[in-house]
């Protein structure tokens, strides 16, 4: 269970501002949509939020689940919008203290886990769609490249992360089911790597009521 | 622990189109990215609060899908509702077929979709793995099974009605490549400058199922035809009709042998004769008695001649010294000779006639040939051989030929079928 770490007070309206896990560098304020970044100090206040379409995904912070009989929950998330629609990253923080990514596209999930690349990973202008990679003894297919806006951020994050543009990503996947992405929107590429999950299977919990539907 | 924030029940969003001003429901929460005015046929982009009228219908006409929009019914174990209704449409060597397609919505678990032609449903869902091969390939694999290309075309969107989780417009084509494994059918939709290709797994569906899972009004549409991926009627009982088969063949083989081994084709009285029909007086005689075992069964009497070109009618009577008679006759005739075909007989030498249902007891046979008095023919040697419970091959064969129908008519309507899934293919069976 984590611990609030640090009781400090939103430099925005006064609001005091709960951190879930120590590792997390940036939080948003509930009450006024300020973003909030961690210093060693203090909590600096570097931008403001708008309105979100958070009805986007059926979680919401503090929701939780499982993965592989890991409990989770989640403490944070990035809204991405492309041509086809929003999709939601969750920041998910484990039990053992590490965090993860669960994705909800459109309530397709996936959970996936930063990773240090196995090989050589192309850059944003060589990356091309039906690209083969052998990893971890599987064959990963790029299947979508996703260039998507940055809408907004809910709740901690592991790194400083807001006002971002256009970002590109690539997504994998496999013959079983398993799942990669590469993210372009840091100067070197990142690898997140994990599996496509079922709603029922993720054990989710805490969730968000819809108006005449049950779970 | 429970920190989490409360917030409020998402309500289904109600807006206004902004082309007639009528009232639109989305069922679909924040996932609708494109919606149809009801009353007018515009299409809206709703994925901004302002909705952005993308394309406004001429002379709309609300079609009435068989399954409403706003059906709900449980599929596999989770509850969907139909959202969206759209009308495709492909052209193959000049013919145009139509089918409807539906968005189907849970707000936790996603989308699936339905199509329906003809009557014929699939029950699909779009995939999160990819096939193994190429679609190059006649056939790839998915999750180890294989599927066989049926056809690609290209699909156009003719008719939209209700909510759609993508953005579209009446008009719009996407290419798509069909790979069947009955009762699967794996589908992938090209789309975009890349080439990129979304794969979904479809299920073969009744429409009865399904309007039973929607409590939907009136019937389904009726099934006409043989659709891709529709399963061989009764495919998994045709091998075990076969089965079955082979089993009663054995079964009866087994009967047959028992009874040859325990009773079967008995000798009981053998003896040769002579007969010259020019002879005169009286050619009747009597054999010495044989005994006929139990239980009650046939006995079959042989006659083998050395007759040329002539006949003997045997006048025959299987007497029992019990008082039990059978009287019977029978002929045996051989002729042969060459013509401009060359060498032919007609006839046989020899001859049996087998009489059923005799009881036990003890027997004779009295014999009294007939030939022809006028030829001047050699005399007739001959043979008469007495067998007891023979076995009757007639009965096992015309069993085994009636137990051979249903196979054979299943494997025929099989054949059948095949046939017709695959004349509507690209690639026909025969060239696989």
């Amino acid at each position: 269970m984590p611990i609030p770490l640090q009781n400090a007070n939103c430099p925005g309206c006064g609001a005091p501002v709960l951190f879930r896990w120590e590792h997390s560098i940036q939080t948003t304020c509930p009450y006024c949509k300020s973003v909030l970044v961690r210093t060693d100090v203090d909590l600096k206040l570097i931008g403001r939020i708008g309105d979100l379409p958070l009805e986007s995904s059926p979680l919401q912070i503090g929701s939780e689940g499982q993965y592989r009989g890991k409990p989770f929950h989640a403490i944070g998330r990035i809204l991405y919008e492309y041509d086809q629609g929003i999709w939601n990253e969750w920041h998910i923080l484990f039990s053992d203290n590490t965090s993860g990514w669960l994705a909800d596209a459109q309530l397709e999930y996936d959970v996936s886990f930063l990773t240090a690349s196995p090989g050589p990973l192309p850059g944003p202008n060589d990356v091309q769609l039906g690209m083969n990679f052998r990893w971890f003894d599987a064959d990963y297919q790029i299947t979508n490249l996703t260039r998507a806006h940055y809408r907004g951020v809910e709740g901690e994050l592991p790194f400083q992360y807001w006002d971002k543009h256009v970002v590109l990503f690539a997504d994998l996947r496999t013959t079983s089911g398993r799942f990669a992405s590469v993210d372009y929107s840091e100067r070197e590429p990142l690898l997140f790597t994990g599996e496509a999950m079922e709603f029922d299977d993720l054990k989710l919990r805490n969730l968000r009521a819809f108006a005449g539907w049950t779970i | 622990m429970s920190s989490a924030i409360e917030t409020p029940v998402v309500q289904s969003a109600a807006l206004y189109c902004p082309n007639c001003g009528g009232s639109i429901q989305l069922r679909g929460f924040a996932h609708t990215l494109t919606a149809i005015c009801s009353f007018c046929g515009t299409v809206l982009d709703t994925s901004t609060p302002a909705f952005r009228i993308l394309q406004t219908a001429q002379e709309w006409q609300q079609v009435q899908p068989p399954l409403p929009l706003g059906s709900r019914g449980k599929l596999d174990g989770v509850e969907w509702e139909v959202i969206g209704y759209q009308i495709r449409s492909m052209e193959s060597e000049g013919e145009t077929y139509a089918w409807g397609e539906y968005v189907l919505f849970n707000p936790y678990r996603g989308f699936r979709y339905l199509s329906e032609y003809n009557g014929h449903w699939n029950f699909i869902r779009t995939l999160s793995r990819i096939p193994e091969g190429a679609v190059s390939e006649r056939r790839i694999r998915l999750d180890g099974q294989v599927f066989r290309k049926f056809q690609s075309a290209q699909a156009q969107t003719t008719y939209l009605l209700g909510e759609f989780p993508w953005r579209v417009q009446v008009g719009e084509s996407v290419n798509f490549i069909d790979y069947i494994a009955p009762p699967l059918l794996l589908s992938g939709e090209i789309t975009g400058s890349e080439n990129e290709i979304t794969w979904s797994l479809g299920r073969y569906i009744t429409g009865a199922e399904i309007w039973k899972a929607f409590n939907a009004p009136n019937l389904p549409p009726a099934t006409t035809g043989v659709f891709e991926n529709q399963p061989t009627p009764r495919a998994g009982s045709v091998g075990g009709i076969w089965k079955a088969f082979g089993w009663s063949l054995i079964g009866l083989m087994l009967v047959m042998i028992l009874m040859s081994l325990m009773l079967g084709g008995r000798t009981v009285f053998e003896q040769a004769y002579e007969f010259d029909p020019k002879a005169g007086g009286e050619p009747s005689f009597v054999t010495p008695d044989f005994e006929l075992k139990p239980p009650t069964g046939n006995v079959e009497v042989q006659m083998k001649t050395d007759l040329e070109n002539n006949w003997t009618y045997f006048n025959l009577a299987l007497i029992g010294t019990d008082g039990h008679a059978f009287n019977f006759g029978h002929e045996v005739s051989f002729y042969e000779g060459q013509d401009s075909d060359g060498h032919w007989t007609e006839g046989g030498k020899s001859g049996a006639v087998t009489i059923s249902s005799v009881p036990a007891g003890t027997y004779f046979l009295r014999v009294e040939p007939e030939g022809d008095k006028t030829k001047a023919t050699l005399p007739v040697h001959y043979r008469l051989i007495v067998r007891r419970h023979v076995i009757n091959w007639l009965f096992p064969i015309l069993a085994l030929i009636l137990l051979a129908i249903p196979p054979i008519i299943h494997s025929f309507r099989g054949l059948g079928f095949e046939r017709a899934r695959w004349q509507e293919s690209d690639y026909p069976q025969g060239s696989a």
